[in-house]
């Protein structure tokens, strides 16, 4: 009995060392990983730098004109650092960005939307803009908000006007049912239930990782998903570095 | 004697190999392991030009790494494995590149329910979800029964989307919530209709979606360097991290799983956060 207990005993120490020491391997692995992404940071650095002052030839002249629709997803928790925000959004209006949607997940962006609108020169909402605004001025930038609520809950409520549509066809048959459940038909639903932005062919995401946090499903199809990093670290040669890889890009859609 | 020599330094090697993924597989199961990981297979074709061989060498070799990689996330513990192996866009292609896909498809679903197959040894139930009405029936039998033979299996559960986009599985989701609800709106009157704010809920679509079959993917891997999402889990995809490596998909390995699941174990305690918010 003693010598079960004791071998018990010495089993029990000799898992506890092994998971101990695994513990230790496991950590040194995402030491290793860290070094890693400080390296390839201080090269982003280095490379952004580089790209501002003009000394890469190829970012010098970049075609902004491929990108129609530019959408930014920002980390709420970063959001409220609104004057990071309005300078990112001059970076862009410099750089001759028309249209713009920016996105958090619980809306702060939305909620500061008169600030963000009084500090830059030369926008406007994307819902309240004209036409002739844009065709006037070079520089002129619409803006859209969004946040969670434009996603999921907004596909519902498009769905729920289909639905009293699908009502209305109480006793017909299957084929004209069938008929109202189409793709062209939700997005026309989304558009008269207020959700109608267009996709943006590119995505920003500025947060500790790479996930589109939610933006709107229905308006991601095709989008190029690029990850810029915190908001705190954004750096304008980054940002040419993204655009330009952007226009760079050849889509086959599916063929 | 030199071939005896070279099989037995070769048999060692994979030994090795195989010891040294173990090894690895047990230290970073230390740490917080996803439970469902997608993939968007891209590149096949762009391998085989790149190699000199047929698209139809390309696709399977693809299907190799396939198999490599259901293995893989077998042993990592993963237990839903997803994999976007044909959109309704893929349709827009010529008949002569979509019959050699649709061959490799059957021959794939039949080796599935052989004795001996990947499927049998892994404990893995297979899933085919997307709109399989647009397939020929052959395809589509061969589809349902292998979803048949496997319904005993719960180690691992195999998706492979076919036929299928988000905005599609969106709008039958939406179909779906629709039918289920019309029984019971029918019955109130026009007033009530009006006023009722919304029959259909999100609860609704998410529960008609193909993908309510699995959790939220905590991994979706896109070979190629591609940087979009294609229409693929958009719905499904609000937390998951985004893995783009820029190898083709038939030279997908071990290390690019490894490093997409010491990436989301950098950055769970965040994606975790931001899941309980949404």
């Amino acid at each position: 009995m003693d010598l079960k207990d004791e071998m018990q005993r010495v089993r029990f120490w000799v898992n506890q060392i092994g998971n101990f020491c695994l513990r230790l391997v496991w950590h040194f692995v995402h030491l290793l990983v860290r070094s890693w992404y400080l390296g390839v940071g201080v090269a982003n650095v280095i490379e952004s730098y580089l790209i501002s002052s003009g000394l890469l030839r190829r970012y010098r002249f970049i075609d902004v004109g491929k990108l129609r629709y530019l959408a930014i997803v920002v980390e709420s928790d970063d959001a409220c650092q609104i004057s990071k925000v309005i300078q990112l959004l001059q970076w862009l209006q410099a750089f001759g960005v028309k249209h713009l949607c920016l996105y958090d997940t619980e809306g702060v962006l939305k909620k500061s939307k008169e600030s963000i609108l009084a500090k830059l020169k030369n926008a406007t909402l994307f819902e309240e803009a004209d036409e002739r605004d844009l065709l006037l001025d070079q520089k002129h930038m619409t803006l859209e908000f969004a946040s969670i609520t434009d996603g999921k809950e907004a596909v519902a409520k498009g769905g729920n006007l289909l639905f009293m549509k699908y009502l209305k066809l109480a006793n017909s048959g299957a084929e004209q049912k069938e008929q109202i459940f189409t793709e062209a038909n939700l997005t026309e639903a989304l558009r008269a239930v207020g959700y109608g932005g267009p996709e943006p062919d590119l995505l920003l995401v500025y947060g500790p990782a790479r996930c589109h946090l939610g933006f709107p499903a229905w308006r991601i199809r095709y989008t190029e998903i690029i990850h810029m990093g915190p908001l705190k670290s954004m750096r304008y040669g980054s940002l040419v570095k993204a655009i330009y890889k952007f226009t760079m890009v050849r889509q086959n859609y599916g063929t | 004697m030199k071939n005896a020599g070279i099989d037995k330094a070769i048999e060692i090697l994979g030994k090795l190999v195989r010891f040294l993924r173990k090894s690895m597989i047990h230290i970073i199961s230390v740490g917080p392991m996803p439970d469902h990981v997608a993939f968007i297979m891209d590149g096949n074709r762009r391998f085989a030009r790149k190699n000199n061989l047929s698209e139809a060498a390309g696709y399977r070799i693809g299907l190799l790494a396939l198999i490599s990689c259901v293995k893989y996330c077998s042993e990592l513990g993963v237990r839903y494995v997803t994999f976007y192996a044909f959109s309704i866009d893929n349709f827009k292609r010529r008949s002569d590149e979509i019959q050699p896909l649709m061959d490799l498809f059957l021959e794939y679903i039949e080796g599935l329910m052989k004795e001996g197959s990947i499927v049998s040894r892994y404990g893995i139930r297979v899933y085919f979800q997307g709109n399989l009405k647009l397939f020929s029936e052959p395809v589509r039998l061969a589809a349902e029964n292998a979803m048949l033979a496997t319904a005993h299996n719960s180690k691992l559960f195999l998706i492979v989307c076919l036929a299928y986009t988000s905005t599609n599985e969106i709008v039958h989701a939406v179909q779906e919530s629709c039918e289920e609800k019309w029984g019971g709106a029918i019955l109130l009157n026009e007033n009530e209709k009006n006023d009722a704010e919304s029959f259909v809920k999100v609860t609704d679509i998410d529960k008609n979606m193909y993908m309510a079959i699995a959790p939220e993917p905590d991994i979706l891997i896109r070979t190629s360097g591609d940087t979009r999402l294609s229409n693929f889990l958009l719905w499904q995809t609000t937390c998951t991290y985004l893995y783009f490596p820029s190898a083709f998909w038939p030279e997908i390995g071990f290390r690019h799983l490894l490093w997409a699941i010491l990436n989301f174990q950098r950055h769970h305690q965040y994606l975790t956060k931001r899941k309980k918010q949404g």
